[in-house]
């Protein structure tokens, strides 16, 4: 178990992470989601004893272990970037940390090589890193974080700079790679879809701030704050004044939506709403929904889908939908929305009401 | 070729024998161009080479017909220069004596850039950039300045005509020089691989020897050369600080005129013997020499 308690780090008068307490249990699957700048890998080099906080404590099993130097500390540590010994020949890299730990030379070979195996490294045991592609490259670094048999594996983006094939086969499989060994499994990223696809806990952070820490799937769904739900929302959040009065809500521009049943114990005030772009239609579904109009102002599309981004309100939305939509710049197109599907935050930005997100 | 030239502008769509007009004229041209082509590397060659040449040339001549025809080779080729090089102790000690100081130089000096180079190039302290930058201040002025007070402090510790005296005096010059190549080098290196072997559990000095050498390992064969050739060619700090059980071939060769006067073949010979220790580092490091001189920053 690793805890953090109140830890920041200060570097001159920035402050680039602002007081974290953490709580990893061993043997889980921890993502810290966040955009960068956002302190994700000054948190990790915290974490791993690379950087020491300016205040607070780190515990590993209880342990105090703030200041103690990372040789001592038992973590393994992959990078964005493709980092392994260009000197040594593959199997030397995995080989490194039991050579360093002297490990007998048959357990380390029967560790290389299932750890190879397991990686679908073993063609290239002989070759140096750089004659290697990419993938292969990263693949020789988790190889090395997990033949070390770490308690701590801290992994920084480790598939960002992999193509798209590599970055789904990679991801699928290294929870399952890293499950059996028990280790606390940090997994920094900054995209929200590739927290929800690892599952396990999400932490998403902001300007140094854990905003939120729970299970992924509640984090996405039961943002406790705006600056969570902003956090694990790509295309970003649509957010819109609103005001209750009574039994609906004033979106603005003399348009209003009938308030969901759930949402009826609510005070009348102002409230933030966030609208997932998933949740922004522009075919008039079933349902109790009300239409507004929008301007269009550009499509992207990825194929499958298409963002749309309408000028809603006063407010520019991106409506995620699905097919090819080829809307002409400029045009009007009504777009659909429903009030259950908002996530209402106070005036201070944190969350209104603990509703369930009628997914 | 004007009409060429013009029958193309007035028929707009370029029709085939138009186009192989083009074609000729473009190999004539091309073919007045390789007709001087060889000027180039002739030029390259008489301009660089022959003062060498010279030098290979008189090597082999007696001082006789040294002095009295001009020829552009040894009428009468003679090893006699050279072998009076290699049975006279006073000439080849001077040989001897200048390999010892120049590697005894060159070792200390990149034994003592390395640790520094490792410290500029990966920690941020108090007033790094301008010790780095003033490291370079002995370079800033003409080695003889230095001459007079490396003789008087020399003198007091009773190193005069010592071979480590002369290495010890190269080293103000090659050590700052060696940091500078070596972290350029270093600052190529990822500082994540440092962090890697740390968590890995390397201590510094094995990862430094075993993971982190090999990275720059044609930074220290650059480094390691810029310190050979400038000890190699320094002349005047090295014949001040000695006399006679250290004195280096380029004093030696300074000091040939006898009552017949200079023994020009027997110079020559030295001379070509001089260069060749330096030829053969160049042809080692020949690969590196450009990112050498770029200070590793490429």
């Amino acid at each position: 178990m690793l805890e953090l308690t109140d830890v920041s780090k200060q570097v001159g008068a920035e402050t680039h992470i602002d007081s974290v307490s953490l709580r990893l249990e061993g043997g889980t699957l921890n993502v810290l989601l966040g955009p960068t700048l956002s302190g994700k890998t000054t948190l990790m080099r915290i974490m791993a004893g690379l950087d020491k906080p300016t205040s607070g404590s780190v515990y590993m099993d209880g342990e105090d272990v703030t200041g103690i130097t990372v040789r001592k500390r038992d973590v393994a540590m992959v990078y964005q970037q493709f980092i392994n010994y260009p000197s040594l020949t593959v199997y030397e890299n995995i080989a490194s940390p039991l050579r360093v730990a002297g490990t007998k030379p048959a357990e380390i070979d029967q560790k290389v090589r299932s750890a190879a195996e397991l990686l679908k490294l073993t063609p290239y045991m002989d070759r140096h890193p750089l004659e290697l592609s990419g993938g292969q490259q990263q693949r020789t670094a988790l190889a090395r974080a997990l033949v070390k048999g770490a308690r701590l594996v801290l992994m920084d983006e480790p598939l960002a700079n992999l193509d798209y094939k590599l970055r789904e086969e990679l991801r699928a499989e290294l929870p399952k790679v890293f499950a059996e060994s028990g280790a606390i499994f940090v997994y920094a990223t900054t995209e929200p879809a590739e927290a929800l696809l690892l599952g396990g806990n999400t932490a998403t952070l902001h300007h140094g701030k854990v905003s939120q820490f729970g299970p992924t799937l509640d984090v996405y769904r039961n943002p406790v704050n705006l600056q969570t739900a902003r956090t694990f929302s790509d295309p970003p959040l649509n957010t819109l004044s609103i005001a209750k009065r009574g039994s609906s809500f004033d979106l603005g521009e003399s348009t209003s939506v009938p308030v969901a049943s759930n949402q009826q114990a609510l005070a009348d005030g102002t409230y933030t709403a966030g609208i997932r772009p998933h949740h922004l239609w522009l075919d008039r579904p079933n349902g109790e929904f009300v239409e507004v109009t929008g301007t269009v102002v550009v499509c992207e599309i990825t194929g499958s889908e298409s963002f749309v981004h309408v000028d809603v309100l006063g407010q520019r939305w991106v409506a995620l939908t699905h097919g090819v939509r080829n809307l002409d710049a400029g045009s009007s197109v009504p777009v659909y929305l429903r009030s259950s599907d908002f996530l209402l935050f106070d005036e201070h930005g944190q969350r209104a009401s603990a509703l369930m997100e009628a997914a | 070729m004007t009409t060429t030239l013009d029958a193309n502008t007035q028929t707009p769509p370029v029709n085939a024998s138009s186009n192989r007009e083009g074609f000729q004229r473009k190999t004539r041209s091309k073919a007045d161009i390789s007709r001087f082509s060889f000027l180039v590397p002739t030029l390259y060659i008489v301009f660089l080479m022959l003062p060498i040449y010279w030098l290979i040339n008189m090597s082999f001549k007696t001082n006789q017909e040294i002095l009295s025809v001009f020829s552009l080779w040894p009428q009468n080729p003679t090893l006699a220069n050279y072998i009076v090089i290699f049975t006279d102790s006073s000439w080849y000690s001077g040989y001897i004596n200048s390999i010892i100081y120049v590697v005894l130089n060159t070792v200390i000096s990149v034994s003592v850039a390395l640790p520094a180079a490792y410290a500029f190039s990966r920690y941020r302290f108090l007033g790094d950039k301008h010790l780095f930058f003033w490291l370079l201040t002995n370079r800033m002025a003409p080695p003889a300045v230095f001459a007079l007070p490396f003789f008087q402090l020399y003198s007091a510790f009773g190193l005069i005509d010592t071979h480590i005296a002369v290495a010890l005096a190269h080293t103000l010059f090659n050590v700052p020089l060696a940091v500078w190549i070596l972290e350029g080098f270093m600052s190529g290196v990822p500082k994540e691989i440092d962090e890697t072997a740390y968590v890995d559990g390397y201590s510094f000095p094995r990862f430094f020897v075993k993971i982190f050498m090999p990275l720059i390992a044609s930074g220290i064969g650059v480094a390691a050369f810029f310190c050979f050739m400038f000890s190699w060619v320094e002349l005047l700090i090295a014949r001040t600080l000695t006399t006679t059980d250290a004195k280096p071939i380029a004093a030696t060769m300074t000091r040939t005129v006898s009552a017949s006067g200079l023994d020009w073949g027997v110079l020559a010979a030295a001379g070509v013997l001089t260069i060749i220790p330096g030829a053969l580092v160049i042809w080692f490091v020949r690969n590196y020499i450009a990112k050498g001189f770029a200070l590793g920053r490429v």
